[in-house]
């Protein structure tokens, strides 16, 4: 029997019971959409924490006081400090080789208030290689301006909400704003950054890094952000660091430096295993469409005894009779496959068109991976039912019985 | 043209054996036109189930054309079939979602033959029969008369030399059984060997030679 012939008497015989097959086709094509839709949020979350890596800088070195035997996880801010980190420090890496630039922070808790308003924000000692270092943009006039960073001047940089909350619609910029018990005199405003890694940069106010130590009354930096000159460059400013880290504090490795790389191979690991899991979903829908197959072929070899026989009859070897009704599974999970490998895309257009902050990305495995299971599926679950029809006594399929 | 000798067949019904068919011989040449009689249990339809390779014996032999057929694989007797035997069923055995084309269409798609070859072999068949007007109707949408007379278009697509009919008529009024029957003679008249299964001794007295079964044994056996 040609195979031309095999397909037509299979699909003659789908349609001969429509809503059985649609059903089935329903089913089968959502478990494959099911698995390229899961995948691609997954890869989405991949593809977007990546991006969000990228905002930071690639090649961006973290510097934390105290030591940590796990890289790569959040930074430990209970960690024990053995010996604070220092501005000087700070200025000895600068001179490290492989180190384009730097940025020394430190990082607390002030009232910011203008008038009769003020607000509780972080805030953050910086120097003026922030700005470049961690990618941000200025709305409104300038950044904390460079010098020797041991000096604390009275200037400050304000986020877009807390310059929003304290001046209104007034101009920020020339004011005067009181942090703690000083006064700084507002220099510039940020441009809104959105969120970034679930931070905002929104409601907080930047001023000269020794300002703030004096404010927070602590000579400790809460971590220094260094900016290797490029991806080669990084590994041998880590070990320069850390060398200089050892010279300054006798011999102590008491740093923790995170690279940009681990932490975002981490990440990646953590999502790539999150994307694996739910397309481990679909694929379980899918084998329970498989099941769906199973049964209605099973009805349908039952239905249809009188008929094996007939075939049976009229010469059909056992292998023939198994062949037809193989097909039938065959494309079942065939036809709902593709159909669901198209919504599935056409979803995935739609949601991206629609949502511009997070998109969806379809990892090339997906559709071959629900297409493998699905079309397995159908092969496995259509099996049994093609050997029982073809196992099946011609007599007795002939009488009825 | 077959040869049965000594052909047994025994079913378990509950826990007791019966004896469908015992120490059957038979000779039948290329040609014959045979009907099978008998009241119902007396072994006819076993009979036809053997002939029409659908049932093997528990003993004795049977040779088709000089084949023993007892010996061969499964694989081996469905080509047999499908080569040599046309098969009537009193209920048609059509297949409801195909067209009367299809229908006679299937033994030759079965058997692999080229599309161009079958529609030019359906469509003979089809007119000889006088069915040419009905081809793309579905057997739902045909007459009984016309549903078996499909049935034997079906049957003799593959040129075979053997035409099994059991009871062909019993599902019809007497003018379709009639045309139905002169169809099957007219086949008969054409060299095919013609064995029909019926209680309708009217039916059987038309046979040049008339077997009576009784409890699975051959009763009479006589030629007009």
């Amino acid at each position: 029997m040609r195979l031309r012939d095999i397909l037509g008497f299979a699909l003659q015989a789908l349609a001969s019971h429509r809503s059985r097959t649609w059903l089935t086709l329903l089913a089968v094509g959502l478990g494959t959409a099911a698995v390229v839709l899961l995948s691609a949020l997954g890869e989405g979350a991949r593809a977007y924490v990546e991006n969000e890596f990228a905002n930071l800088g690639t090649h961006l070195l973290i510097v934390f006081p105290g030591r940590n035997e796990t890289t790569g996880g959040p930074p430990p801010l209970l960690g024990e400090t053995a010996r604070d980190l220092t501005l000087d420090d700070a200025l000895a890496m600068a001179r490290a080789r492989g180190v384009a630039r730097l940025a020394p922070l430190t990082v607390g808790s002030a009232t910011v208030s203008s008038g009769s308003l003020e607000r509780e924000v972080n805030v953050i000692g910086a120097t003026a290689e922030f700005l470049p270092v961690r990618r941000l943009d200025l709305a409104q006039g300038r950044f904390l301006p460079p010098g020797d960073p041991s000096r604390g001047r009275g200037v400050a940089v304000l986020g877009q909400t807390l310059a929003k909350e304290l001046f209104g619609h007034r101009q920020a910029v020339g004011e005067w704003v009181r942090i703690g018990q000083r006064r700084f005199r507002v220099i510039g405003i940020l441009a809104s950054s959105g969120q970034s890694l679930g931070d905002t940069l929104d409601d907080l106010a930047i001023i000269p890094v020794a300002s703030a130590q004096a404010l927070f009354n602590s000579p400790g930096l809460f971590r220094i952000l260094v900016e290797a000159r490029d991806r080669e460059a990084l590994s041998g400013a880590e070990a320069a660091i850390k060398d200089i880290v050892r010279a300054r504090h006798e011999g102590e490795d008491d740093v923790t430096v995170i690279t940009q790389d681990s932490m975002l191979a981490t990440f990646d690991k953590i999502l790539e295993a999150l994307t694996l899991a739910v397309a481990g979903i679909g694929a379980i829908s899918l084998a329970v469409a498989g099941v769906l197959i199973m049964n209605v072929m099973l009805v349908s070899v039952a239905q249809r005894t009188a008929e094996v026989g007939l075939l049976k009859a009229l010469g059909a070897a056992q292998g023939q009779v198994a062949a037809l009704f193989l097909a039938e599974a065959l494309l079942l999970a065939g036809v709902g496959t593709v159909a669901g490998l198209a919504f599935a895309w056409a979803s995935v257009g739609v949601f991206n068109d629609a949502v511009t902050a997070f998109q969806l990305v379809v990892p090339t495995w997906a559709p071959l991976a629900a297409a493998g299971v699905s079309l397995t599926a159908g092969l496995v679950f259509g099996l049994a039912p093609a050997l029982r029809a073809a196992r099946l006594d011609p007599v007795v399929a002939l009488s009825g019985r | 043209m077959i040869v049965l000798a000594g052909i047994e067949r025994r079913f378990l019904v509950g826990d007791q054996v019966v004896a469908a068919l015992r120490g059957i011989d038979l000779d039948l040449a290329a040609g014959e036109y045979v009907a099978v009689m008998g009241p119902s249990g007396s072994g006819k339809s076993t009979l036809l189930n053997i002939l029409g390779l659908l049932d093997r014996p528990d003993a004795g032999t049977y040779a088709l054309a000089g084949i023993e057929t007892t010996t061969l694989s499964e694989e081996r007797r469905a080509a047999l079939r499908r080569d040599r035997i046309g098969f009537i069923f009193q209920s048609f055995h059509l297949i409801p979602r195909l067209t009367a084309a299809e229908n006679v269409e299937l033994p030759l798609t079965l058997a692999g033959v080229a599309p161009r070859e079958r529609r030019e072999r359906v469509a003979q068949t089809l007119d000889a029969l006088g069915l040419t007007p009905r081809a793309h109707h579905r057997p739902d949408q045909l007459s009984g008369g016309q549903r078996q007379r499909v049935a034997i278009a079906r049957a003799t697509i593959m040129a075979p030399s053997l035409i099994l009919a059991d009871e062909p008529t019993g599902n019809l009024d007497r003018a379709s059984g009639e045309e139905v029957i002169r169809a099957l003679e007219g086949l008969n008249a054409r060299g095919l060997t013609l064995i029909l299964v019926t209680h309708d001794p009217q039916l059987g007295g038309r046979a040049r030679r008339r077997i009576r079964m009784d409890d699975g044994a051959i009763a009479e056996d006589r030629c007009a």
